[in-house]
């Protein structure tokens, strides 16, 4: 049996998604920016696809940028607002548990003078509303908070957030990662108060290589990106019209019996805590409830190096990740963790498992019934 | 403007009668070396001198790249051959020779020619003066420097006449295959690609055993490997890589002996399997990148401790290299950006807290006894499903 629980790694590409790209690279292969029919029929991929999407979130369809995935939405909403908006102020608000690709950015403004205030989490890895109320000031011109965790599924108070960001600085924006959330929660972010929301594609059984940015409607926004003017002059270069298709089928079909899709993802996280609770070695990272991510879990085991268990889970064809894909190249301490005070022997002795609509309850049996038998076979190897 | 680079060779000249078996190899590794290069190029043997020529275009920066690894040559030499028509035809090449090589004429030069053919109608002397007087009157902004010229205009006549002024300085050594075969043991560090590549500058070809342990080495680590036998195969020729399952083994030792006598009973056993596969595979020696004191292991005890068990000689070219001097190779022969990508390697992930330093061999013995029971069919087993990859360059 094979059991991919990377899913928040990246997902596999869905069928209808595969299928409308070829459509879009071999036959409908016209420039959008061209005036010939051929040209009208790629732009009218863009334009269902936009459709789809502001379906699923209550949103106009102008309020849409297409982006080349996660990392280059969050720095076109951190790196816009910071220039569009300097005037008005230099300070940023941000937390402690961010992806990389949220926190490199601001770290890139902190060194061209702006300030930014980070606000730390609970063992949760929640953020304070408190603390996010004190941290804004009539010089904060943007706070960014991601929705939901990457490396341990954390859930944060987004809705709760925005009135407080608007309740103190009206001018103050408001920016969501919601890389991790979207297509798993129902996010509405013209009714929560959220000015700027980053999904990325391939979270979503979309391709790589595509993503968007909400951006309501008169926000001041500068690109990053400049050229020839396309996408309104707020994302230069010939848009990617497969890869647009792809994320628009995507992202439609990830709302399609959303209530049972959900449900399930919960199923299968709970049948895997269950599975495991009772077992000494286990440690849970975060909350594990239905106050959490339906589709991330954090577990850390005692004795046993990240690295490792994946590959003997891999040896049974499980593939997890350890501690938070993206970085996981580089033997780098992961930032969540650290943030939520994990103990020091855990933090190289975490993985995540990520679960998708495909998984089924028998793959997560399997799984559990490895890892009893895989940890304490590869705990005798302690490094002592 | 070059069609040809005529290659020197150093230390092989002096070979005595083995001369041609070291011309041999080393046209043999020029032709491996530039099979990977776009363009058709024939190497050939020519009294005492060897010729790239080329049949087809090329790219020339891409073709020095590839000389530049090839151990044996001293230098490359950009080189324009003509034909004997007589001294003003040759007056004639060595100008438009000049004219198209140094556009800034403002330069000293001398003029050194040579004669193979003792029966060109001019000797050497007469030639340097005559050619110089030439391009003298060509080139009035030119002027003649016999102690330190800025340029050399070697002139050598043989059936053909060679024209050149540039010697671009090769890796120097012996060409591989001229001195038998060693087997490497390749980790995936910084050092053992570097003790490769020393060992095939003296003309051995090289062998190498990776020892893998899943899961606590990943295949990433195993790639890692494979792309520094890679590198290491630019230099020294086709790479057979012997990929060995350590996993077992470590862990029964892990179970039987003391954890701090881990790692030099460990590298005892590595020691034992290398040396197996040498000595099958017609290897005369095993080849470690071992250094002095660099870690635990390398003290001259553990050294000493890890070379008992072998009966072949283990040549440690980097014995007393420094970490940054061993860095500074790893950089010039391109190794060092893979070696130090961050995987775990078997030696790394069961190291002790404070492994022996001075194990003794009496110690060292007796701990092995605990193996007794297994450890031979462990072995063999090892060596049965050892995997074999040949890694060629790229």
């Amino acid at each position: 049996m094979e059991a991919y629980f990377d899913n928040s790694a990246t997902t596999r590409c869905c069928e209808g998604a595969v299928e409308i790209m070829v459509r879009a690279l071999s036959e409908d292969y016209g420039n959008p920016s061209s005036l010939h029919g051929k040209g009208l029929e790629g732009e009218n991929y863009i334009k269902e696809a936009r459709h789809k999407i502001a379906k699923t979130m209550k949103i106009k369809e102008a309020e849409l940028i297409f982006t080349s995935g996660g990392t280059e939405s969050n720095n076109l909403a951190i790196l816009g607002a910071a220039m569009a908006n300097r005037r008005s102020g230099m300070h940023l608000v941000t937390t402690c548990v961010e992806h990389p690709a949220v926190s490199a950015p601001l770290k890139f403004l902190e060194e061209q003078g702006f300030s930014v205030t980070r606000l730390s989490v609970d063992q949760d890895g929640i953020i304070s509303l408190d603390k996010l109320k004190e941290a804004i000031t009539p010089e904060t011109i943007l706070v960014s908070i991601m929705y939901v965790n990457n490396e341990i599924g954390a859930v944060e108070p987004v809705a709760e957030a925005a009135r407080i960001i608007k309740e103190k600085n009206p001018q103050t924006l408001f920016h969501v990662d919601a890389i991790q959330a979207y297509g798993k929660y129902i996010i509405y972010p013209g009714k929560l108060g959220i000015d700027m929301m980053s999904v990325s594609g391939h979270k979503i059984h979309g391709p790589k290589g595509s993503g968007f940015l909400y951006v309501r409607e008169k926000t001041k926004l500068k690109p990053i990106i400049y050229g020839g003017g396309q996408q309104k002059n707020m994302r230069s270069g010939t848009e990617n019209v497969p890869a647009i298709a792809g994320l628009g089928q995507a992202a439609g079909e990830a709302y399609e019996n959303f209530e049972k899709k959900q449900e399930h993802l919960r199923q299968l996280k709970n049948a895997f805590i269950k599975g495991i609770a009772d077992e000494e070695w286990a440690h849970f990272n975060g909350r594990t409830g239905a106050d959490s991510a339906p589709h991330i879990v954090s577990l850390s085991v005692d004795g046993v190096r990240s690295e490792v268990l994946l590959h003997a889970l891999e040896e049974q064809h499980i593939y997890v990740s350890a501690g938070s894909a993206c970085s996981s190249n580089k033997p780098a301490v992961s930032a969540t963790l650290q943030a939520i005070g994990v103990k020091r022997q855990y933090l190289d002795a975490t993985v995540r498992i990520s679960f998708c609509k495909d998984n089924t309850l028998e793959e997560v049996e399997y799984c559990v019934k490895k890892l009893k038998e895989l940890v304490p076979m590869l705990q005798k190897y302690i490094r002592h | 403007m070059f069609k040809a680079f005529l290659i020197k060779y150093g230390e092989i000249g002096i070979k005595g009668k083995n001369r041609h078996l070291f011309e041999d190899a080393l046209v043999q590794q020029i032709k491996y070396a530039l099979k990977s290069v776009e363009g058709e190029f024939v190497t050939s043997k020519e009294q005492g001198r060897i010729y790239v020529e080329a049949l087809t275009e090329f790219d020339y920066d891409e073709v020095m790249e590839h000389l530049q690894c090839v151990f044996g040559i001293v230098g490359i030499c950009p080189v324009v051959i003509t034909e004997d028509e007589g001294f003003d035809k040759l007056a004639e090449d060595v100008i438009s020779y000049l004219d198209k090589r140094y556009p800034d004429k403002h330069k000293t030069f001398k003029v050194n020619a040579r004669r193979a053919r003792k029966n060109y109608p001019m000797s050497s002397m007469e030639i340097n003066a005559a050619l110089g007087e030439k391009i003298l009157q060509a080139f009035s902004e030119m002027k003649v420097d016999v102690h330190e010229p800025q340029i050399l205009v070697n002139v050598e006549i043989r059936g053909r006449i060679n024209i050149y002024s540039e010697v671009i300085p090769g890796p120097g050594g012996m060409p591989v295959g001229t001195n038998g075969k060693g087997m490497l043991l390749l980790s995936g560090g910084i050092d053992s690609p570097v003790a490769g590549y020393m060992i095939a500058k003296r003309g051995v070809k090289i062998d190498a055993v990776y020892f893998h342990a899943p899961p606590y080495t990943s295949e990433r680590a195993k790639q890692k490997v494979i792309d520094l036998a890679k590198l290491v195969a630019k230099y020294a020729g086709p790479v057979y890589l012997k990929v060995v399952n350590f996993t077992d083994i470590q862990m029964y030792i892990y179970e039987q002996c003391p954890h701090e006598e881990l790692t030099i009973i460990m590298r005892r056993y590595m020691m034992r399997i290398a040396e197996h596969f040498a000595a099958e595979t017609g290897s005369l020696g095993l080849i470690t990148g071992e250094s002095i004191g660099q870690v635990a292991s390398q003290t001259m005890q553990s050294l000493a401790a890890t070379n008992e068990v072998c009966t072949m000689p283990v040549y440690r070219p980097l014995i007393g290299f420094d970490k940054q001097e061993i860095i500074a190779v790893s950089e010039r022969i391109g190794t060092y950006e893979t070696s130090i990508l961050p995987y775990e390697d078997c030696c790394t992930i069961f190291v002790a807290k404070h492994p022996v330093t001075k194990p003794s061999l009496k110690i060292i013995r007796r701990s092995e006894m605990r193996l007794k029971e297994k450890i031979d069919e462990m072995v063999k087993t090892a060596v049965e499903t050892a995997e074999t990859i040949i890694v060629e360059s790229e």
